[in-house]
């Protein structure tokens, strides 16, 4: 899914006020299809709401108001006819913090496919299939395959994470979102999140929001730099961190602020 | 950074004693507040030893049958030839006023907070809340009141039945008094689901309602449950209004619109007119015996239940 340019993802003059406040001011940007984006920024330059834009999952809050455009495969999903289920469907979102829903990890893979299809139409052997499809392609097969009745909540916040991407996998979305996926978690649990970031990268468009910047320069292939609701400056990872080519990109990836 | 004590360690001088009285005081205050926590449990010890003393004496004499009791339905406390002391008509008719209550309570009390709780505006919440907990305010015997006089009324006209004060009529004004507490009790167990399951099954492309069924109600289902059984609490404990509103006959109920009386009403009309210490005064307070043993095995079991249910 992706326009002449290879975009999955394309911004136009997006505005978003949450009340009075404007925290986002005129974006446009093309997200890569099948590549890796990150968006960068310190606290409050509004790359979380930009993220969460693209599913339009702010939109729970009444008090938040959006102009502009966010086209995906020249369909802007701002439509009045874009339903916000099958836009959900396609666009699945990893949070912050783990939150795998209180229900085993057998119904938090199958959930998806649960609240979208008839409850004729899904089959056990399909379902499970789907299980130990999601889960092999998270890494979690091997380890949960006996355990998948168990409470997903129990968990070691690594597999819940993983599961939280894994539950996104049977309704095959084509971009998955993250915000900060990996801030809750230790070393070995980030190696685990970007390792398999690198392994879904290709088949899912990835746009992921952090605060790391080692972890920006390390898993992506764009960056997006981002200050108080504007975009700064948007051009190759490996570019952005070698020649900034705005002073204030140059100044917070020294650490100067921020 | 500009404190001389800060910037300069060897300036600090030994740090200050606490005072004896701030130390004493802080025992003191944990002390009592540890007496009122254990308290409770000596509170339900004492209850139970006074009101079952009362009762002792009729247990242990001989024209006293225990299964008769428990099991007879001939309750006929002041008979001069033919006394009985048989309360199975009473506890049947508190069980199927307490049942009539849920039936009607559970959906509506639930219904109402998942709608507060997900789906009605902050304003709008905010009123229902208030107009709710007014109704959990109103005192017993004003229920007792519209039962026995508006809603008998409705119930003769709509039913036929020859008197408006029955079963239906007592299940209903339990289940308008039950309703309050679910609704609250049940509310703050929704509110308490962490918004990041909302959200997780919103970016998912979950429905409102598939929120509700397949998100929440598991998720609360403790919580629920403990809104239920305090509503079934009140209910079976409830007086005034159902000795006002039942009609108050001894008798087991074959129908919706059939006269019923409660363990609760019972002793309630009758404690009044026993000469104290006489074996009828004594039956009574054995029947606080039998209602305290009821609602701790609804307590009791609603406990395991939960447990049961957190285990898994």
């Amino acid at each position: 899914m992706m326009d002449a340019h290879g975009h999955a993802i394309v911004t136009r003059g997006l505005n978003l006020w949450y009340g009075p406040f404007q925290a986002l001011i005129d974006v446009t940007a093309g997200i890569p299809h099948g590549l890796i984006t990150s968006l960068i920024g310190p606290s409050g330059c509004g790359k979380t709401t930009l993220l969460r834009c693209f599913n339009r999952v702010n939109e729970r809050f009444a008090y938040v108001r959006t102009t502009g455009a966010i086209e995906l495969l020249g369909k802007n999903i701002y439509d009045p006819d874009v339903s916000l289920i099958e836009l959900r469907k396609a666009v699945g979102m990893v949070f912050q913090r783990p939150n795998p829903l209180p229900i085993s990890v057998y119904e938090n893979v199958v959930f998806g496919l649960r609240i979208h299809s008839r409850r004729a139409s899904l089959k056990r052997a399909d379902l499970d299939a789907a299980v130990e499809q999601a889960l092999t392609e998270v890494g979690l097969w091997k380890d949960l395959k006996d355990r998948l009745q168990v409470r997903a909540t129990t968990l070691q916040l690594e597999q819940q994470q993983k599961l939280c991407i894994a539950r996104l996998l049977p309704l095959k979305p084509e971009i998955i979102l993250m915000d900060e996926p990996c801030s809750t978690l230790d070393v070995d649990g980030t190696r685990g999140i970007e390792e398999l970031m690198f392994a879904l990268k290709g088949r899912y468009t990835i746009v992921i929001v952090t605060h790391n910047m080692a972890q920006a320069r390390r898993t992506s292939d764009e960056c997006i730099f981002m200050l108080l609701g504007k975009v700064i400056e948007h051009t190759r990872t490996a570019d952005l961190f070698l020649s900034p080519k705005s002073p204030r990109t140059a100044e917070y990836i020294e650490g100067r602020y921020g | 950074m500009t404190d001389p004590a800060l910037s300069n360690p060897r300036t600090v001088g030994p740090r200050p004693r606490r005072r004896a009285w701030a130390v004493i005081g802080e025992r003191a205050l944990e002390t009592v507040i540890r007496a009122s926590g254990v308290s409770a449990i000596l509170f339900v010890l004492a209850i139970f030893f006074f009101v079952f003393r009362e009762a002792a004496p009729v247990l242990f004499s001989d024209d006293f049958n225990f299964l008769e009791f428990l099991f007879s339905a001939q309750w006929y406390p002041t008979s001069d030839i033919n006394v009985r002391y048989g309360t199975w008509a009473l506890t049947v008719g508190s069980f199927s006023v307490t049942a009539l209550a849920m039936v009607l309570a559970v959906p509506f009390g639930l219904g109402a907070a998942i709608y507060i709780s997900e789906f009605s505006g902050p304003r709008q919440r905010e009123t229902l809340k208030i107009t709710i907990e007014l109704l959990a305010a109103i005192p017993s015997v004003v229920w007792g009141f519209i039962g026995l006089t508006v809603m008998s009324r409705i119930i003769v006209a709509l039913t036929g039945a020859p008197v408006g004060v029955n079963l239906l009529n007592g299940g209903l004004i339990l289940a308008l008094m039950s309703v309050p507490i679910i609704v609250s009790i049940g509310e703050d167990a929704l509110k308490a689901v962490p918004d990041s399951y909302r959200e997780a099954a919103q970016a998912l492309g979950a429905t409102r309602w598939q929120i509700v069924f397949r998100v929440l109600l598991p998720a609360a289902k403790n919580g629920l449950l403990a809104a239920v059984l305090l509503g079934v609490g009140r209910a079976v404990g409830e007086t005034m209004a159902v000795l006002m509103a039942t009609g108050h006959a001894v008798h087991l109920p074959h129908s919706l619109v059939d006269s019923v009386r409660t363990l609760t009403a019972n002793i309630a009309a009758e404690l009044g007119e026993a000469p104290v210490g006489s074996s009828h005064y004594q039956v009574l307070f054995l029947t606080g015996v039998l209602l305290f043993c009821i609602t701790f095995a609804v307590n009791l079991t609603a406990d395991l239940v939960i447990r049961g249910v957190r285990r898994k």
